[in-house]
């Protein structure tokens, strides 16, 4: 049994008589990637910021591990030009850090070229690199993301999802995603939550993919795709991996591309 | 030589020691669009003023008082959103502005210079004053170093700043009472219709020197300082009204910037 990081039980939100969620339960262990999926307005973001305890709950309780560090990564971040802010500014806004914490933060998402240059300036897919080594740096036991793959291509999403489990196999820390990239995640996480304002079914990726709710919602394309990256599980299967995966995970560096090749028409 | 005089000394001291602070506070008026709360809160003041003289207590709690409640009615108001907060704004920022001056005209007992408030009258600093504004000013840095951090991730992004665990809603509210003192401290110089150009033009002109937030408030201190001197020196020089000289100095600063950070290489 993996330690448990975090833990929402029952949680449930209604905004002017809506309900966003009603008794949603989710749990997160030290080096599992939870994947919340749904349909737009499903209510995945305000899930985690109950989570996060941005937002309160109207009713159910979250616990948290005692000191538990999180690192957040926005859905987007705009940073208006007339500040003036570079990247080594923007990783060290919550934290402090030295030049070499920094260097090795963004060293290890990949993104050293991008120190010095000023954050309004940056890409999509740069932006969500930096942000990453931003999140790092407060060396979170629990890395959270909102939709990271917004407006980043087909290579680039295959490519992020497959750093983040580098950095869980090497850093042991829980992940939580928000996702609508189904095909990619779904190869690249532990536990998928499809969400559309309860908890419809959750489990390993091939059995959500399985189940008559999940596609419903998503539709005999999203089965596809499902199918699919169940076949891509079976792949690791071959290599003996048990889930929760909790081992090397650096084979998977020549699948996660191809397959999001392949997936698209 | 006008220029030694001990009124426009004086008065040299009170309008650096208004930039020093404004610059780097502006920064972040700047940065949060805030422009109109500035304003608004500025206008309030004249209420304040008013207010302090009705009921025979400082100008400056009058000041501070009404900038809490003012404070305290948006935060309440602005989350309820059923008006945008521009709107909220400008309801108070014209409200109080109007009241303020009512309030001034019907006080029988004291003979007000209503000009004296809405543009200031700096060179009628007197040591006392000074001390006020010095000590208020420099308090007030003192805040806001303390306040920097938090509340440029804050500006940066509430949420990743309160899912970090920054108090958002008490660095937004220790931010506005920021401004508020600010304004107490630069109501008597520069008047309760300019105060936001010190905040704002400063900040303004330092964007292009600037690489780094810190940086920005820095030059917007400097910047400040400049317009301060070069406001005074042409009032004194062609006998122009103080307060809004040193604005439009503030202005031809920034209006010269782009070409001082061509000539001097410096971009940010």
């Amino acid at each position: 049994m993996t330690q448990l990081l975090i833990e929402g039980r029952g949680l449930s939100l209604t905004r002017q008589g809506t309900a966003i969620l009603s008794n949603v339960d989710i749990h997160v262990g030290a080096g599992e990637i939870v994947t919340i999926v749904g349909p737009n307005g499903a209510g995945k973001t305000t899930l985690v910021r109950v989570l996060l305890g941005v937002l309160a709950p109207d009713g159910g309780t979250v616990t948290r591990k005692p000191g538990l560090q999180v690192g957040y990564l926005p859905q987007k971040l705009h940073v208006d030009p007339v500040l003036p802010l570079g990247v080594r500014r923007l990783v060290t806004l919550t934290k402090r850090a030295s030049r070499a914490e920094v260097d090795a933060a963004l060293v290890e998402v990949g993104g050293l070229h991008l120190a010095e240059k000023a954050v309004s300036g940056l890409s999509g897919g740069e932006m969500q690199r930096v942000l990453l080594a931003r999140a790092l740096l407060r060396r979170p036991d629990l890395l959270v993301l909102d939709e990271p793959t917004q407006g980043v291509d087909q290579t680039g999403q295959a490519e992020f999802y497959e750093l983040l489990r580098t950095i869980r196999d090497r850093r042991g820390c829980g992940i939580v995603l928000i996702s609508h990239d189904l095909h990619v995640v779904m190869a690249a996480t532990d536990r998928v939550i499809c969400l559309q304002h309860h908890v419809c079914c959750a489990g390993a990726p091939r059995t959500v993919a399985g189940d008559p709710e999940y596609r419903r919602l998503f539709g005999p394309a999203a089965a596809e795709f499902a199918i699919y990256s169940h076949r891509h599980d079976h792949g690791h299967d071959l290599h003996g991996n048990p889930l929760p995966c909790d081992h090397d995970h650096g084979h998977a560096h020549t699948h996660a591309p191809t397959a999001s090749d392949e997936v698209r028409p | 030589m006008i220029l030694f005089e001990d009124f426009i000394l004086r008065a040299l001291a009170a309008g650096l020691g208004v930039a020093l602070v404004a610059g780097p506070l502006g920064c972040f008026v700047v940065w949060r669009r805030m422009a109109y709360f500035g304003d608004t809160m500025a206008h309030a003041a004249l209420t304040g003023v008013a207010l302090g003289l009705l009921f025979g207590i400082t100008p400056v709690a009058g000041i501070v008082g009404v900038g809490v409640v003012l404070v305290l009615f948006l935060t309440v108001l602005g989350r309820r959103g059923r008006h945008a907060s521009d709107t909220l704004l400008g309801i108070f920022s014209h409200g109080a502005l109007s009241v303020g001056v009512i309030l001034l005209a019907t006080m029988e007992s004291v003979r007000v210079d209503l000009m004296a408030y809405l543009f200031g009258d700096i060179l009628a600093v007197m040591p006392a004053d000074l001390a006020w504004i010095w000590g208020g000013g420099l308090t007030a840095l003192a805040m806001l170093v303390v306040l920097w951090r938090p509340l440029l991730a804050t500006t940066v992004s509430p949420e990743v700043a309160q899912a970090e665990g920054v108090p958002v809603l008490a660095v937004q509210v220790a931010f506005m009472l920021l401004i508020a003192l600010v304004v107490a401290v630069a109501m008597k110089i520069i008047g309760v219709l300019l105060i936001t150009a010190m905040l704002i033009i400063p900040a303004a002109a330092a964007r292009r020197f600037a690489a780094s937030p810190e940086a920005m408030a820095v030059f917007a201190a400097g910047i400040g300082a400049v317009a301060v001197v070069l406001g005074l020196v042409a009032s004194a020089r062609w006998d122009t009204p103080a307060g809004p000289s040193v604005v439009a100095a503030a202005v031809a600063v920034f209006a010269v910037s782009p070409l001082a950070a061509l000539l001097t290489g410096r971009r940010g």
